[in-house]
């Protein structure tokens, strides 16, 4: 069953044409890694979806709803949850009311939102720092707070831009563990927008490739990482 | 830090019981002046409180607050003059109006995106464009401003709020409690925790579901109407509203020493910081009396250097630092 | 309760004034309008270049202004005489503001930053309040009400030299800006601050020499404002107000809207000041601050964003 249907998504900046035509589909419970050299439109792909930015043209439809050109809080309504590249904690609230900001969008109840932070906090192994300040938290803990955060809002999908970027090898499969039992257990879909390709191969249902702002190619990561306009865009050719 | 209410320590516990005692007790056993200081002290704690839901809770920072101090004070004098309304119920309806007018500023500034120094830039020009604005309408005094009726010695009517410093301590002691209680409900609500996020980070905050437009427009709307209730009472309390009085610059920065002071953000710094600030800014005027010397300024060049001060060394105030001595939080 | 007009407008029952009254009154606004602009122009290099937002702009001018009434009490002499050392004095205390109090409140949040400069305002405002009295301060010259004819118009001397004298100042600071290497250096700060520190630029002492140069105009508008008017200590907030209105119609960053949008001012608030009454006339600038605002936060002649 088809979650997310994005058709013909277009964006330019000032002339240059950052993501072109991109249509692409993600089924329910799949796990979906966007990957692409830098300036392949990734972000940019990312950010139409979450409704950070609105496309010149095309259409993003979420659980046969169109959420195209939504703003951020419209498009979290809709049952998108997002991370930030560079990590957003709410720096003077502690791990818990951060969580709890999040759990607030699915229930008015503080209480009750405040139990399912603890809840999602405990699936994310925050709960042991959640009296702590957000601000005193290292960065993979800042990083799985942001997925924390992101998750109390019980999204049907989640957005996931580049979140194992800085972190260390034991620290990516540690996440890729997080993303994997989640996935498994609750059947939540996940998007990537990733660089780090080993945390690609270990999560990933499917791999779609950005190039100049298209889709090259797209399928199970042992073929992708074979086909040869993969190979070619990532190692060499034609100049990006 | 947990956001439930603190357990409080044995010894703070009871310390604040004997302050209660005193806040109570206070107006049988203070002389004329000092029950007069206390008055003012009260009274910018609790605008101080009003102010600090737009900036300590939303992050916005309004410079111009003093319009809502004007309007609480205009509307409900004008319905007691004119209408025979009393205070009691021309507060709400001041305090109706009030929360409007912010309502309408907050949707105008935010609307068109209008944030940081603009927003406050804003605030100036709306009240300052209202202050002579009233300087000019005859009906309502100009710029002699409107006069209540002055009471009689030992004439107590609560009912319109003639009565004697007395009656206003109480009066603004419950308003100062009452915004507490509020504050820690809100502090506590789900629109406590939007307010902060909004504040912290309003990206991040957007992501989350949250309208920032509509809980700003209400962070502004909700101190608004407090803050118009301070006016209606301090214009009853002084007999006298002018624009200048009402509405003026100085005014609003005034508004906004307590909560600086005390602690931005926090339940308890405005009122710590207004009492610090009203007690100091006293006890220099007194100093210079006794000296012979009168000098006009010298408590708000006073006020000044503390808040230089404040900013420089202690940005969050003198609550934080102060409850974690106490062991709160 | 008065059937009383609300809107307090001169009474136009009997004839309209001539035109040459409006001629006079809009090139005396004009005049003005070009000091005012000189003063706003400090304060839009500062906010622009340093984006300090300088909450005691106004105060530091009634500073100048007192220092100016001074000077021209001890010495006797024509306060235009006074405009270079006002300005250089005050670029010294511009400096030192910024790099001992302002400049480690670069990295704070922006209302720290507002509400020291608000302090540093009261404590001026206050500071002249106790040394010079509540009353207003003012200079006399001999030419103060003298005027230049042209045909049927009135210009005064004192607004002429005055405008004449921003004009100078406001075209050594464009020069400044656009010419000196240093100049060039400081508007590469404000155009790139990373890309400034990156090519190795000293921002610290950049930014410090800005703010000099803004408190400067300050200086010298300080210096040619009491030939126009009086000084008392509550004219700063007065002033600082003023100061952002125009920045803010004229566009931040923009050195020549600065001086369009204070003649533009000026011209307002002289007709209004005919047109209504003049204790009205700072609800124009005030009402024209909340349009633009509102509709055209960039300004006349800002850039967007």
């Amino acid at each position: 069953m088809v979650l997310l249907e994005v058709t013909g998504l277009t964006k330019s900046f000032r002339g240059l044409k950052a993501v072109a035509g991109a249509s692409f589909a993600i089924e329910t419970g799949a796990i979906v890694a966007l990957i692409g050299p830098n300036g392949a439109g990734k972000t940019t792909c990312f950010n139409l979806i979450a409704g950070a930015l609105p496309p010149d043209a095309g259409t993003v439809v979420l659980d046969g709803r169109a959420i195209t050109g939504f703003s951020a809080d419209r498009a979290c309504h809709a049952g998108i949850g997002r991370t930030f590249q560079v990590v957003k904690p709410f720096v003077q609230l502690s791990v818990l009311d951060n969580v709890t900001v999040g759990a607030l969008h699915a229930t008015r109840d503080v209480a009750a939102a405040q139990r399912e932070a603890w809840r999602v906090l405990e699936l994310l192994h925050l709960d042991h720092k959640a009296g702590q300040l957000a601000g005193t938290l290292t960065l993979p803990e800042r990083k799985r707070l942001e997925v924390a955060r992101a998750l109390a809002t019980q999204p049907k999908l989640l957005l996931l831009d580049e979140v194992m970027a800085g972190l260390r090898p034991t620290e990516i499969d540690e996440m890729v563990q997080v993303f994997r039992r989640l996935n498994r257990e609750t059947g939540l879909t996940i998007l990537l927008v990733e660089h780090v390709m080993r945390a690609v191969m270990a999560l990933a249902h499917r791999i779609i490739v950005l190039h100049q702002g298209r889709i090259i190619a797209e399928g199970a990561p042992d073929q992708v990482v074979r086909d040869p306009a993969v190979l070619e865009c990532y190692l060499g050719g034609a100049p990006a | 830090m947990s956001r439930s209410a603190p357990a409080l320590p044995g010894r703070v516990r009871v310390g604040l019981i004997l302050a209660l005692a005193l806040l109570l007790a206070a107006p049988w056993v203070a002389g004329p002046y000092l029950l007069s200081v206390l008055v003012l002290a009260l009274y910018y704690a609790y605008v101080g409180q009003a102010w600090n839901v737009m900036m300590g809770f939303a992050g916005q920072l309004s410079l111009g607050h003093a319009l809502y101090v004007g309007l609480g004070a205009y509307v409900s004098a004008t319905l007691y003059l004119h209408a025979g309304i009393g205070p009691w119920a021309g507060a709400p309806i001041a305090a109706l109006v009030s929360a409007g007018a912010g309502a309408v500023i907050g949707f105008l500034a935010f609307r068109f995106g209008i944030g940081g120094v603009y927003f406050a830039l804003l605030t100036i020009a709306f009240a300052e464009f209202t202050r002579i604005g009233f300087e000019h309408i005859d009906w309502l005094g100009g710029a002699g401003g409107l006069f209540l009726p002055v009471v009689a010695r030992g004439q107590l009517d609560i009912v319109d709020l003639r009565g004697g410093p007395r009656l206003f301590y109480y009066v603004l002691l419950a308003l100062t409690a009452a915004a507490l209680w509020l504050c820690s409900r809100l502090k506590h609500s789900r629109i406590g925790y939007y307010w902060l996020a909004i504040r912290e980070d309003p990206d991040a905050a957007r992501a989350l579901g949250i309208d920032l437009f509509r809980y700003r427009v209400l962070a502004a709307a909700i101190s608004a109407g407090m803050t118009s209730i301070g006016g209606t009472v301090i214009a009853f309390y002084y007999n006298s509203l002018t624009p200048a009085d009402s509405f003026g610059s100085a005014k609003s920065i005034e508004i906004i020493l307590g909560p600086l002071v005390g602690g931005l953000g926090t339940l308890a710094g405005p009122i710590l910081g207004a009492f610090v600030l009203t007690g100091l800014g006293e006890a220099l005027r007194a100093l210079l009396d006794a000296t012979g010397h009168q000098v006009p300024g010298a408590t708000q060049l006073f006020y000044g250097l503390v808040l230089l001060l404040v900013i420089k060394y202690l940005p969050n105030g003198i609550w934080p630092g102060l409850a974690r001595r106490l062991g709160l939080g | 309760m008065t059937a009383q007009r609300f809107l307090p407008l001169r009474d136009l029952d009997f004839e309209p004034m001539s035109w040459d009254v409006y001629a006079n009154v809009i090139i005396g606004g004009l005049l003005t309008g070009l000091v005012y602009g000189l003063m706003a122009l400090g304060l839009s290099v500062i906010f622009g270049v340093v984006r300090v937002v300088n909450f005691a702009h106004g105060e530091m001018m009634m500073v100048a202004m007192y220092l100016a009434v001074l000077g021209c009490g001890t010495w006797g002499v024509d306060p235009l005489w006074l405009m270079l050392p006002l300005a250089a004095l005050m670029f010294v205390l511009g400096y030192a503001l910024q790099s001992l109090l302002v400049h480690p409140f670069m990295t704070r949040p922006d209302h720290a930053q507002f509400m020291l400069l608000v302090a540093v305002g009261m404590i001026l405002t206050n500071g002249a309040l106790i040394l010079f009295g509540p009353d207003a301060r003012s200079i006399q010259v001999d030419y103060a009400l003298d005027s230049f004819e042209l045909g049927p118009l009135l210009i005064d001397k004192v607004r002429l030299y005055a405008a004449v004298a921003a004009l100078a100042v406001a075209a050594a600071l464009f020069g400044f800006f656009r010419l000196s290497a240093t100049g060039k250096a400081i508007r590469a700060c404000a155009d790139n601050y990373r890309g400034a520190l990156v090519v190795g630029l000293d921002v610290r002492r950049l930014f410090a020499l800005t703010f000099g140069c803004g408190t400067a105009c300050v200086g010298a508008a300080g210096a040619m404002l009491v030939l126009l008017g009086d000084v008392t200590p509550s004219v700063g907030p007065a002033y600082t107000l003023l100061a952002f209105v125009i920045v803010i119609v004229g566009g931040l960053g923009s050195m020549a809207g600065a001086l369009v949008a204070g003649v533009l001012i000026g011209v307002s608030e002289a007709l209004a000041g005919l047109i209504l009454v003049p204790s009205m006339k700072s609800m124009v600038s005030f009402g024209l601050l909340i349009l633009v605002l509102l509709f055209r936060p960039q300004g006349l002649l800002g850039r967007s964003a």
